[in-house]
C-alpha cells in the first residue's frame, strides 16, 4: 500500500490490505491483534507505523522520490493467509469495470492468476 | 482454455474468475477478447493476487466455496496440455537462433500436471466439502506461500515499482522491481513481468536486470518451475 504521511485513513487501510483497525485491535476475518492506543489517532485515521509494527508489515522508503510502501503482513502466521477465509478482491475487468470477488458468494470460484507475458 | 472448462463445470456451480497479471493493461485485453469469456476476465496491474493470495507464478489457481472461504490454497492450476508449450516439442532446435533453442530447450523440461489438476477440480465441483481435495481451514493457512519479512518487503518494492512505471519513471521502477527480485527470488511473476519490459518475448539477459528467464531456470533446474501438486 502506497501511503502519503504518517496518518492514514482507516477505511482506505481496510480496503487495501483488509485490516479493519477496531476499538479490540487490527481484525481480519476471525482474527485480532491488539493495538496499543497510540495507533488510534484522530477520528477515522491510524498512525501507520505503530499498526504497521503490530502486524509486521515492512515499510519501504523511496526518498528520493518522496514515497513510501507498505508490504503485507507477516505476524499472525508466518504465511501469505492470516485466515483461510478469502479476502476481498476488487478489480476492474477488460472493460474497466470494477468487479468484487465477494458477489460470486453462494458458488465455487476457481480464481486463476495468468499473463500475457 | 478455461472457458472450455467453465462451460462444462458451470451448470454444476463452478465460477472460474481469471486474472491478468498485466501491468500494462492492454497486453492483457487482446488475449481476453480472443477467448470470448462467459466468466468474469479481471486485470491486475498492480499484482495484487500475490500479496493476498501468495500467488507467484502463472498459471496459479485458488479454490473459493461457497461460504467463502479458501479451500485449496495457491497452486499450480492447468487446464489442460499448453497449445504452445506443446508445440515447442516438436520444433526442430537446430533450426532456431541458438538462444531461442536453449530457452526452448529448458522449456521442454517444465513439468505440469494437467490431468492431476482437472480430475481434482471436478472432484470438488461434484462433492464439495465431502471431497477429499477440498483442505480445513488449518491446512489452509499453513499450505500457504510462506511470507517471511524479505517476501513482505518484495511485495512493498513491486508497488513502488509499479507506481513509478505507470507515473512515467520507468528508470527509477527498474530498481525496485530488482530489489523485489532479490527479496523473492520464487515469485516468477515480479521478475518475468519486469524482464518482459526490456526484452519481450525472450526475457533475456539486459542491462537493467540480473537474471533472466533462462539464467534463472538454469539455476532452479527447469523440473522445478512449478512444484508438484499436493492432492
Amino acid at each position: 500500500m502506497i501511503v502519503e504521511g504518517s496518518l492514514v485513513d482507516r477505511d482506505a487501510f481496510h480496503a487495501r490490505t483488509g485490516w479493519d483497525v477496531k476499538p479490540e485491535g487490527a481484525c481480519k476475518a476471525e482474527v485480532c491483534v491488539p493495538l496499543p492506543a497510540d495507533a488510534y489517532a484522530d477520528e477515522g485515521r491510524i498512525d501507520v507505523a505503530v499498526v504497521a509494527k503490530k502486524l509486521g508489515m515492512p515499510v519501504v522508503a523511496d526518498e528520493v522520490h518522496g514515497l513510501t510502501a507498505l508490504g503485507p503482513e507477516t505476524a499472525v502466521t508466518g504465511r501469505v493467509l492470516t485466515s483461510a477465509r478469502a479476502p476481498e478482491l476488487v478489480l476492474p475487468d477488460a472493460h474497466g469495470n470494477p468487479f468484487r470477488l465477494s458477489s460470486l458468494l453462494g458458488q465455487k470460484v476457481l480464481l486463476v492468476a495468468w499473463a500475457s507475458w | 482454455m478455461w472457458q472450455e472448462l467453465r462451460t462444462e463445470l458451470h451448470p454444476l456451480g463452478l465460477e472460474i474468475v481469471t486474472v491478468a497479471l498485466d501491468v500494462e493493461p492492454d497486453d492483457a485485453r487482446p488475449f481476453i477478447e480472443a477467448a470470448h469469456p462467459d466468466h468474469p476476465s479481471l486485470i491486475d496491474s498492480t499484482h495484487r493476487v500475490d500479496e493476498l493470495f501468495g500467488v507467484v507464478n502463472v498459471p496459479n489457481g485458488v479454490w473459493i466455496d461457497e461460504e467463502g472461504m479458501i479451500v485449496r490454497p495457491v497452486e499450480p492450476a492447468h487446464p489442460g496440455l499448453n497449445p504452445v508449450t506443446e508445440s515447442f516439442r516438436t520444433i526442430d532446435l537446430s533450426t532456431l537462433p541458438p538462444d531461442v533453442a536453449q530457452i526452448l530447450e529448458e522449456a521442454r523440461k517444465i513439468k505440469s500436471d494437467p490431468d492431476v489438476y482437472v480430475t481434482m477440480l471436478r472432484d470438488w465441483v461434484e462433492r464439495g466439502v465431502r471431497s477429499v481435495y477440498a483442505l480445513s481451514p488449518d491446512e489452509v493457512i499453513s499450505r500457504s506461500q510462506p511470507r517471511p519479512t524479505g517476501a513482505a518487503t518484495a511485495a512493498a518494492h513491486f508497488e513502488l515499482g509499479e507506481y513509478l512505471h505507470r507515473t512515467g519513471d520507468h528508470a527509477a521502477a527498474i530498481g525496485h522491481w530488482s530489489e523485489a527480485h532479490r527479496l523473492q527470488p520464487d515469485n516468477w511473476t515480479y521478475k518475468r513481468q519486469a524482464w518482459n519490459f526490456e526484452d519481450p518475448v525472450r526475457q533475456g539477459h539486459t542491462d537493467a536486470y540480473e537474471g533472466s528467464w533462462y539464467e534463472d531456470i538454469k539455476k532452479i533446474g527447469a523440473e522445478n518451475y512449478y512444484p508438484p501438486i499436493v492432492p
